[in-house]
């Protein structure tokens, strides 16, 4: 095939490595020659996907998502705060993406990560626009009082494919979050309740703890290199082939978003429906995880 | 099915385009971009001597600046700097001039819908006038997807805000050539059929967005061919004055 051939001592060993340093875009075509890639993944399949719900315990929702080794962890806390005057009765979300220096070499307390406002934006602009959370559930008192539920995101190892990854977090905790219990009290003001039987007050919302959520994205990055079409990259795939496509779409197979930006390999309509048909897979692998892991949760 | 518009345009026509380069006299090249309201100017300097930190040496460095007409610096910005500075690195020979950066800036002077399609057209025309060497030229579109399906091409801001769905999409330009017409395609379509970026914002359904696809490869055929006279007009311009 080309590569240097192993006959298992230590140098050879040492050879491929430097191959791969020198000429990894040499190093990857030999690869993908034989239709695989260097950590044995056919073109096709993502790495490995797991979700727990629940890491971060004082926040209302939390999850911890791991795709390959890109982990992020989301964090939900609820606020009660006054609606605007345009939409009395509609909560809010903000949501906000962070790569603290943990996640990789690249980002330093001095000099943020450019990835991290991009995602940040792509994110809100996701799952604000998919319409999975219906602003109007969390209201409590119109006019008066609605939720802000604030999400936060946090990379914490920062291996390629990070929208994904932060997309897959952001919906599982929503999925995982649970509405505290509020009531109102003599000034009229929302306060959250103590206990269940220690308060005299009614609380507001008892019955309405869990949001509903239709129409979830899930999307799928994919790197174009000549005519192949590689899943879920890793950093250094990402760093070597520079054409990044990635498709959000929704439960009802509904297209969320489609950002391809830039990249010297030009995308034609063949390639887009390859990238289409790619994500359609991974939506349903996702879907199932996403259920896995609610269904642990509700079992505990 | 004919669709009313409010400023009583079809479907697929585009608002008046204007352009005009050699405008900031300090500036290697510039250009600015107008369609309908929306104006955008854009600046070149460079290449100037060195790449930035994580840049590789070996290629030409592109660095943007996205200047917003009113407000603060925020995420928004940071994006369209992100898909500008790609756009432009899959545009330009980074080959040519390597360890140099060129710091394009782009001032929006007022935005009416389609500002970033109109911010790439402008980039790429100040690059033309700054003499950097590019493959082709980036064309930029934007097409809209309303509710009930149809398809408008450049809307404007109210019509991007009313609508489902909207999205920026760039191709190359249209090839004119003496080479026989099959020997250009790859794949079995033409080179400027290949999407350069794709950016969309709202659902649609996949055959709304290969819908769109359609129009605004004819659209930017029509949009490539005001960029060759545009261009030819201004360079037998000033080899009169010169």
């Amino acid at each position: 095939m080309g590569l240097p051939n192993a006959s298992g001592d230590l140098s050879t060993e040492v050879e491929v490595d430097a191959f791969r340093r020198l000429f990894p875009l040499r190093f990857y075509e030999k690869h993908l020659l034989e239709s695989i890639r260097p950590d044995a993944r056919p073109l096709g399949r993502a790495r490995e996907t797991t979700i727990a719900l629940g890491a971060v315990a004082s926040a209302n929702g939390s999850a911890l998502a791991k795709i390959g080794s890109t982990t992020m962890l989301a964090a939900i806390k609820m606020e009660v705060m006054t609606p605007s005057l345009e939409t009395p009765d509609e909560g809010c979300i903000a949501i906000d993406f962070h790569m603290p220096p943990i996640c990789s070499p690249i980002v330093r307390p001095g000099r943020p990560a450019e990835a991290a406002p991009v995602v940040a934006k792509q994110l809100s602009d996701t799952i604000l626009s998919s319409g999975m959370i219906n602003l109007k559930e969390l209201s409590l008192v119109s006019g008066k009082a609605a939720w802000m539920a604030y999400l936060d995101i946090y990379c914490l190892d920062a291996d390629g494919a990070l929208f994904d990854t932060a997309l897959l977090s952001a919906v599982a905790a929503f999925s995982h979050l649970e509405i505290p219990v509020v009531s109102l009290n003599d000034d009229g003001k929302i306060v959250l309740s103590e206990e269940q039987g220690l308060s005299d007050r009614e609380p507001v919302n008892k019955e309405k703890r869990k949001i509903n959520l239709s129409s979830v994205p899930f999307s799928l990055t994919c790197v174009l290199h000549k005519n192949y079409i590689l899943a879920d990259p890793t950093a250094e795939e990402e760093s070597i082939m520079d054409t990044i496509v990635t498709v959000v779409l929704d439960s009802s197979s509904q297209l969320v978003s489609l950002q391809k930006p830039g990249g010297t390999v030009l995308a034609y309509t063949s390639a887009i429906q390859d990238c289409i048909a790619l994500t359609r897979q991974r939506v349903k692998e996702l879907q199932k995880i996403l259920e896995e892991a609610i269904s642990g949760m509700e079992v505990d | 099915m004919e669709v009313d518009r409010e400023d009583g345009r079809s479907q697929n026509q585009l608002r008046p385009l204007a352009c005009s380069r050699n405008i900031l006299h300090r500036a290697h090249g510039s250009a600015s971009w107008s369609q309908g309201d929306t104006k955008v100017l854009a600046a070149v300097y460079g290449p100037k001597a060195g790449t930035k930190k994580n840049e590789n040496p070996e290629k030409a460095c592109i660095e943007v600046i996205w200047k917003p007409k009113t407000g603060q610096i925020g995420k928004p910005e940071k994006e369209y700097e992100m898909i500008l500075k790609r756009t432009l690195e899959s545009v330009c020979i980074l080959t040519v001039n390597p360890n140099t950066t060129t710091s394009i800036i782009v001032q929006v002077v007022n935005d009416d819908g389609a500002l970033l399609p109109s911010a790439i057209n402008a980039a790429c025309m100040a690059l033309v006038d700054a003499g950097i060497p590019m493959k082709h030229l980036a064309v930029a579109v934007c097409c809209c997807v309303a509710k009930s399906g149809y398809v408008i091409l450049d809307p404007t801001k109210l019509e991007e805000q009313k609508m489902k769905a909207f999205a920026y999409l760039v191709f190359p330009n249209s090839v004119h050539s003496v080479l026989p017409e099959g020997s250009l395609r790859v794949e079995g379509e033409p080179i400027e059929n290949g999407i350069i970026t794709s950016v969309t914002h709202g659902i649609m359904s996949v055959d709304d967005y290969f819908y769109c696809l359609e129009r605004g490869r004819a659209a930017s055929v029509k949009l490539s061919d005001f960029l060759r006279r545009n261009l030819q007009q201004q360079s037998t311009d000033s080899s009169k004055a010169g």
